[in-house]
């Protein structure tokens, strides 16, 4: 059985910081389109991230001595609560806060840290994160890129897949295989840092449905990697994986995905003289959703407050904040288009096309529902 | 002062007498004195009573865990109810007491309360009028069931006023009230029917190895699992906030999310289980029709969807601050 989760309350101190990043954002965001801002999270803007890391919220959790904030995981809830909310473009320093980060000052080596840390706490090293290949998807045990021993470093041969904005990051914390065969599936994985300017890397950008090109291939062509080019231990790329998905599993961003579009279909339904009971019951019914999840997020937070390693609650809570980031607009395009007669702003009709258009991506990044709900089985004890 | 104590000695005092048989013999038309004996006596319906007046002095938020190892066991009482009543009026008098969802007095000054849970049970039910509340003797009632198959919620009518009634005084949210506790009731029960689900699935074997094995009743029960933990997540949220009774927008939120989980989690149960879980004498039915009931007391998800969004529309806020963070605190 899944212990049931407490409600957690965010201190004092960490919710102080929601006044500062709201007078921040608005300044900052004050001309940028509802469509741009729909992006949420996949929103790539430089500039901003360096703005953002200037007040010291890039790598807010990591430690002071490495350039971090050195605030616990209730304030960058709340830091980040309202950087979704608002539609920050915080793609460009978004897995390197959020998962590499996390991941280099757990497993890294102290001369990884002292160089990685500081960059990514100023928004000057972007990272992507290497994990799936052509013929692995779901099935990541299966990755055939490898890292060969040569000399003292690395040669790397082998090509990622998807992967998130590699054209426009400085490197690339990938899974590969450092021994044995794909038939050893996690046995011989580890995770190396590749930096993507380097001789024999190659880097295809690949366009989305949407137009945009935030993902792409990679090819490695005997790429030349140092002795320290190994993050934690060679072996125990699976293990280290597994963590770094529990980051990438707890946050709200697994919830407010497609928070800008329905705020901004709220702003149109107040607009109406007389909105209909369909749509006013769909808007309650979206929030007693949203509420139900912050506070299971908030309580997943609390847990990694604590030390706890909560992958089970995570995945659970990410398939239920997926699942309602994709019915927000399913059921949004169908109230709107209830009333053919009725205008409505072409940008809210952008957005709209753009969230529906990306949605199916929700379950899919950092591991698909079907995966996670086999865990959430393996949590009940069913396997 | 902590909850634990009362705790345990409300789950030793449901797993001896409060069995599903038992529940089943009342809800037969069974006594539930030897219960109902047990229960009073043991002070739980004054946890909520300020300390000064005598009571336990919990706070709402203390309770929660008792309330919902009553649910879980079906508790054949409306103590919850009972405890909130007896918390906020001082002058309530001994018995156990229903909230009513609704009251109306009609053309004839017969006073109507319908769909009223646990009113078999309820030695008074609180009728929740626009200014004023009243308890009403259940004695006095002519009642009937309107759900068939056990008096889970009852109809009752008044032909006037009943000499013994004893008035509320404050203009509360009784409906709110009432929604809430029925949230955490369904949370519990939820709980019970996730644990007797997965023990059924590693239990039953098919095709030659347990249902459990099967991927697609794992993620079935995945699924089963969120809703479930979804459902306490809300229910908890309606025991948080100040004061005896509880945030209208806490408490519609709980009584929304909680609702709208049952038929998914009924219905996986059932699923699960098979042709067995619809045998009247397996219990699961016992815990499945309470949870449809408790949908639509105090109000389904649709009531409740529709007064969040119109609070919703009405603040010009975006959702996190008209909303969500006002039940999130």
């Amino acid at each position: 059985m899944i212990d049931a989760l407490a409600p957690a309350t965010i201190p004092a101190t960490d919710e102080a910081l929601r006044h500062e990043v709201r007078a921040f954002l608005r300044e900052h965001l004050r001309d940028r389109p509802l469509e741009a801002r729909a992006r949420s999270w996949m929103g790539f803007d430089a500039e901003f991230s360096r703005a953002l890391a200037a007040r010291g919220w890039v790598g807010l959790t990591l430690p002071v001595e490495y350039g971090g904030g050195g605030r616990s995981p209730f304030a960058r809830f709340v830091l980040i609560e309202e950087l979704l909310a608002a539609g920050a473009p915080v793609g460009a320093h978004w897995i390197a806060d959020r998962q590499s980060g996390p991941l280099l000052l757990k497993y890294g080596t102290e001369a990884q840290k002292r160089f990685h840390l500081p960059r990514i706490c100023r928004a000057e090293s972007f990272f992507c994160i290497g994990m799936s290949e052509p013929q692995s998807g779901s099935d990541l045990a299966s990755v055939r890129t490898r890292a060969e021993r040569d000399g003292d470093g690395w040669r790397l041969s082998g090509q990622k897949l998807w992967t998130t904005h590699a054209p426009r990051s400085h490197f690339m914390i990938a899974l590969v295989r450092t021994s044995g065969t794909p038939d050893d599936r996690q046995r011989g994985l580890s995770q190396v840092i590749v930096d993507l300017a380097a001789p024999g890397v190659t880097i295809r950008p690949i366009l989305d449905l949407a137009g945009d090109a935030h993902f792409s291939e990679v090819f490695f062509d005997d790429v030349q990697l140092g002795p320290d080019a190994i993050v934690g231990q060679e072996g125990e790329g699976w293990a280290q994986v597994t963590a770094e998905l529990a980051f990438e599993r707890s946050g709200p961003e697994r919830i407010y995905s497609s928070l800008v579009l329905f705020d901004a279909w709220l702003d149109h339904l107040r607009a109406v003289p007389f909105p209909d009971e369909s749509s006013i019951a769909l808007a309650g019914r979206i929030a007693s959703h949203l509420a139900v999840l912050r506070a299971m997020s908030l309580a997943v937070t609390a847990k990694l407050v604590a030390g706890e390693s909560p992958v089970v609650e995570a995945a659970l809570v990410k398939d239920l904040g997926t699942t309602l980031e994709q019915f927000i607009p399913t059921a949004v395009a169908d109230v709107l288009g209830a009333h053919p007669d009725r205008e409505i702003d072409p940008s809210l009709l952008r957005a709209l096309a753009y969230v529906t258009h990306v949605a199916p991506s929700f379950s899919l990044r950092g591991g698909t529902r079907e995966i996670l709900r086999g865990m959430i089985a393996r949590g009940l004890g069913l396997r | 002062m902590s909850a634990d104590p009362f705790l345990h000695a409300m789950e030793r005092l449901l797993a001896h007498y409060c069995t599903p048989s038992f529940v089943r013999s009342v809800e037969g038309g069974g006594a539930v004195a030897v219960l109902r004996d047990e229960v009073a006596g043991s002070g739980f319906a004054d946890l909520l009573v300020p300390e000064s007046r005598g009571g336990g002095g919990l706070s709402r938020a203390d309770v929660g865990p008792v309330l919902f190892a009553c649910a879980r066991h079906l508790l054949p009482l409306p103590l919850d109810a009972t405890m909130m009543v007896r918390a906020v009026n001082a002058s309530t008098p001994e018995g156990f007491v229903a909230i009513a969802p609704h009251a109306t007095i009609l053309e004839d000054g017969a006073i109507e309360c319908r769909g009223v849970p646990d009113a078999a049970t309820a030695d008074w039910v609180l009728a929740a009028f626009e200014q004023e509340a009243v308890l009403l003797p259940v004695v006095a009632a002519e009642s009937r069931s309107p759900l068939a198959g056990g008096p889970i919620v009852a109809d009752l009518r008044w032909r006037s006023l009943p000499r013994a009634a004893v008035g509320v005084p404050g203009n509360h949210d009784w409906f709110a009230a009432g929604a809430m506790l029925m949230a955490a009731r369904i949370a519990g029960a939820m709980d019970h029917v996730l644990a007797v689900t997965l023990a059924h699935a590693a239990d039953r074997r098919q095709f030659g190895k347990p249902l459990a094995q099967f991927q697609a009743i794992q993620q079935q029960l995945a699924v089963m699992a969120e809703e479930v933990a979804a459902a306490r997540m809300a229910a908890s949220l309606g025991f948080g906030g100040e004061g005896m009774l509880p945030d209208a927008l806490q408490a519609a939120v709980a009584k929304a999310r909680t609702s709208e989980a049952v038929p998914s989690v009924a219905s996986i149960a059932h699923a699960v289980h098979g042709a067995i879980g619809i045998a009247a004498e397996f219990d699961l039915q016992l815990f499945t029709r309470r949870l449809h009931a408790w949908r639509l007391a105090f109000g389904s998800e649709g009531h409740w969807h529709g007064r969040i969004g119109r609070m919703l529309l009405a603040d010009g806020a975006p959702v996190l601050d008209a909303v969500v963070r006002r039940v999130v605190r």
